[in-house]
């Protein structure tokens, strides 16, 4: 119907550019003062144990059930292909190397921005939309202190935990189908991937990923939650901003951290 | 009441991700807790070709330590590789020979050791003389190809 | 210093604008000490806006906000923290923390600002629950509870700490007939026993004028009148009327701004 101009299109964009730059600056502002600055009520420790309670324990049975599924699959595809060239052996080293070096931290951190996630934006949004963060500032408690910080403390501790949780289930999974299905010789299949995994570069590695994919996560979902707005629609909206931002951050650092850690520059 | 639970599942889980974490450490990547039990020996191959750091030194097919480095000796020209050999195996005559090996066809590069027959023992910081350097495959078709045509001349 | 001691609150030419849209311009409101005003206006005027820059939960874009002597804009973010346990204020919602149960929500505010004992807790947060006629529900969680009953513990919550100003945000909207009595008589009741300065922002007509001591009027950024509850009544100005007396049409126009409806009509052929 109404025809944009070319230099309505151009403002629109760099409108977009502004806005885009101002939520990162409200964003990190927001992070500096959540970690930052004065403590806040209650017993520190105590908000921090039920956090870690409401997003890793919670956390655990999804990831420990994707974890062994895909550890299987890994195994079971990997020894249609190595059989080929007469190196079932190595099922072992492969299992181990793509879920320490790849699959653990990135799909952890899917599964938690999609468990975990999208339950603190939500959570977060709908005690801005109750009126409970407005409230908690005018008794004279920092939201920001008492909500967000554990929350945010809670979800960079679990992420890693849980990365590494996934990992070992998966090598257990992978293990089982290879060496009692499959019939690979339990010795060499796990002496084959003790030869090649190394502590430092894949497991450490593997763990600064999911660190780093863990602070991502945790930031975005507690942060869109914080910044919605405060109807049933901009929960919803903020949700599934929350899971949609969070997974293309997670791939996308990857493929930098990756790049960084096993690539040779 | 309810914190209690609460709290023994938070210590739970932060177990089980320690526990996780030990395990990849010790039973995924093969880790050893210290350094000291073990002793470092050198030996010079002509030809590396395919070895890697990390690979496994056995004797009669046992682990008995690993690669930890390998560099270029600038004087002689040869590849020097650093092993790692477990202390329980300190009997190691002086005369060993180290060979690269390959596991299988295609398969992994590693060093395996033979016996010597000297009384002297290799300890911490000393050189394997003895060496069969790595088999490359273009060296081998070389050879024969090389060998077939002077036959056909000397016929 | 006498008109301090007179004014609980004070907004000296304030204005506020929230993106393009002004919400308030040059608006002066004086609030007396111990004493209940009113603070009404048609729906989305910004009433609600209002308490949150007395609360220091908005930052004007201009003006001053004198709260017991302090300017708030001036103030940092921590002292605004100090500043804001003399204020109580009662969500439209009750914002009661779902995650708790009726005693803790009401003693929350004492764990966070007082070392005080558990026993003396336990008093204080009783006696106030009784003020509110909800001592038996102190175990309750607060989706155990009707609206009313949030909004009592609400507001036994925010009296925990006896704050000297008290602020309610809409407490009458989806209130039956009898918590909304009940509402009325303990804003009423804590203003004369304890004289704290309440705020009362609503648009009820009726229960506004029943227990304020002054009232203004708000509305299209500006304050449109003031007064007693009778004065207001009877004021000859156009507006004040049209909202005190509830007239559809007048200076609020009944239709939204449209061209003219006979053009628009034949303009579609």
């Amino acid at each position: 119907m109404r025809k944009t101009s070319t230099l309505e299109r151009i403002r629109l964009f760099g409108r977009a550019g502004i806005d885009a730059v101002a939520t990162l600056g409200r964003a990190t502002v927001f992070l500096v003062r959540a970690l930052f600055g004065r403590s806040g009520a209650g017993n520190p420790l105590q908000l921090l144990i039920k956090q870690l309670y409401s997003i890793g324990v919670m956390s655990l049975a999804i990831i420990v059930v994707s974890g062994v599924f895909i550890g299987m699959v890994l195994s079971l595809q990997g020894f249609n292909i190595l059989s080929d060239y007469g190196s079932e052996q190595a099922v072992g080293q492969m299992v181990a190397l793509t879920l320490l070096r790849e699959l653990g931290p990135v799909v952890t951190a899917l599964l938690f921005a999609g468990r975990a996630g999208s339950a603190l934006t939500a959570e977060i949004g709908n005690m801005k939309s109750t009126e409970q963060l407005s409230s908690l500032e005018m008794i004279g408690v920092d939201p920001l202190k008492y909500i967000v910080a554990p929350r945010l403390w809670a979800g960079f501790i679990s992420m890693p935990l849980l990365a590494v949780i996934f990992s070992v289930v998966g090598i257990w999974g992978g293990a089982m189908v290879a060496i009692d299905w499959l019939g690979v010789y339990e010795g060499s299949f796990w002496a084959n991937m003790q030869n090649s995994v190394s502590f430092r570069e894949d497991v450490l590695n593997g763990v600064i990923k999911s660190i780093v994919f863990g602070f991502v996560v945790t930031w975005i979902a507690v942060f869109q939650g914080y910044d919605c707005e405060p109807t049933s629609e901009g929960i919803s909206r903020a949700t599934t901003k929350t899971v949609v931002y969070a997974s293309l951050a997670v791939l996308g650092l990857d493929f930098i951290l990756t790049a960084l850690m096993f690539g040779d520059f | 009441m309810q914190n209690r639970t609460l709290e023994i599942g938070v210590g739970l889980f932060l177990l089980a991700g320690l526990l996780a974490l030990l395990l990849l450490a010790l039973r995924v990547s093969g880790l050893t807790v210290g350094s000291s039990d073990t002793y470092k020996v050198y030996a010079h191959f002509e030809n590396i070709a395919g070895l890697t750091v990390r690979a496994r030194v056995t004797m009669a097919g046992v682990t008995i330590g690993k690669v930890t480095a390998i560099d270029l000796d600038r004087d002689t020209y040869t590849g020097r590789v650093t092993l790692l050999l477990d202390n329980s195996v300190d009997n190691l005559p002086a005369d060993s020979t180290a060979s690269i090996l390959t596991a299988g066809l295609l398969g992994e590069k590693y060093i395996g050791i033979s016996v010597g027959g000297d009384e002297e023992v290799l300890v911490d910081g000393s050189t394997i003389y003895d060496t069969q350097s790595s088999l490359v495959l273009e060296d081998l078709i070389g050879k024969f190809l090389l060998n077939s045509v002077n036959k056909d001349e000397a016929n | 210093m006498s008109a301090e001691q007179q004014y609980a609150v004070e907004l000296k030419n304030l204005s506020f604008q929230r993106g393009d849209r002004e919400i308030f311009k040059n608006i002066d409101i004086c609030i007396p000490r111990g004493k209940v005003t009113g603070i009404m206006g048609p729906s989305g005027c910004g009433k609600t806006t209002l308490l949150r820059l007395i609360g220091a939960q908005l930052r004007p874009s201009k003006g001053e906000v004198w709260v017991n002597g302090l300017n708030l804009p001036s103030l940092s973010r921590s002292e605004l923290f100090d500043m804001r346990k003399q204020m109580g204020v009662l969500f439209q919602s009750g914002a009661l923390f779902t995650d708790l149960d009726v005693f803790e929500n009401v003693a929350f505010p004492l764990r966070v600002h007082t070392q005080l004992p558990d026993e003396m807790i336990r008093d204080i947060v009783l006696m106030k629950l009784q003020a509110v006629g909800l001592r038996g529900a102190l175990e309750l969680m607060p989706d155990e509870l009707s609206g009313g009953m949030k909004r009592r513990v609400a507001l036994a919550r925010a009296i925990a700490l006896d704050p000297q100003i008290l602020m309610y945000d809409e407490p009458f909207v989806g209130q039956d007939p009898i918590a909304m009595g009940v509402l009325v008589r303990l804003i009423r009741l804590l203003s004369d026993a304890l004289g704290i300065t309440s705020i009362v922002v609503s648009h009820d007509l009726a229960e506004t004028a029943s227990i304020a001591d002054y009232i203004y009027l708000v509305g299209d950024t500006k304050v449109l009148g003031q007064g007693t509850p009778d004065e207001l009544m009877n004021s000859d100005d156009p507006r004040v009327r049209q909202f005190m007396q509830g007239i559809p049409d007048g200076p609020v126009p009944f239709h939204y701004p449209a061209a003219g409806y006979r053009d628009d009509l034949l303009g579609g052929r």
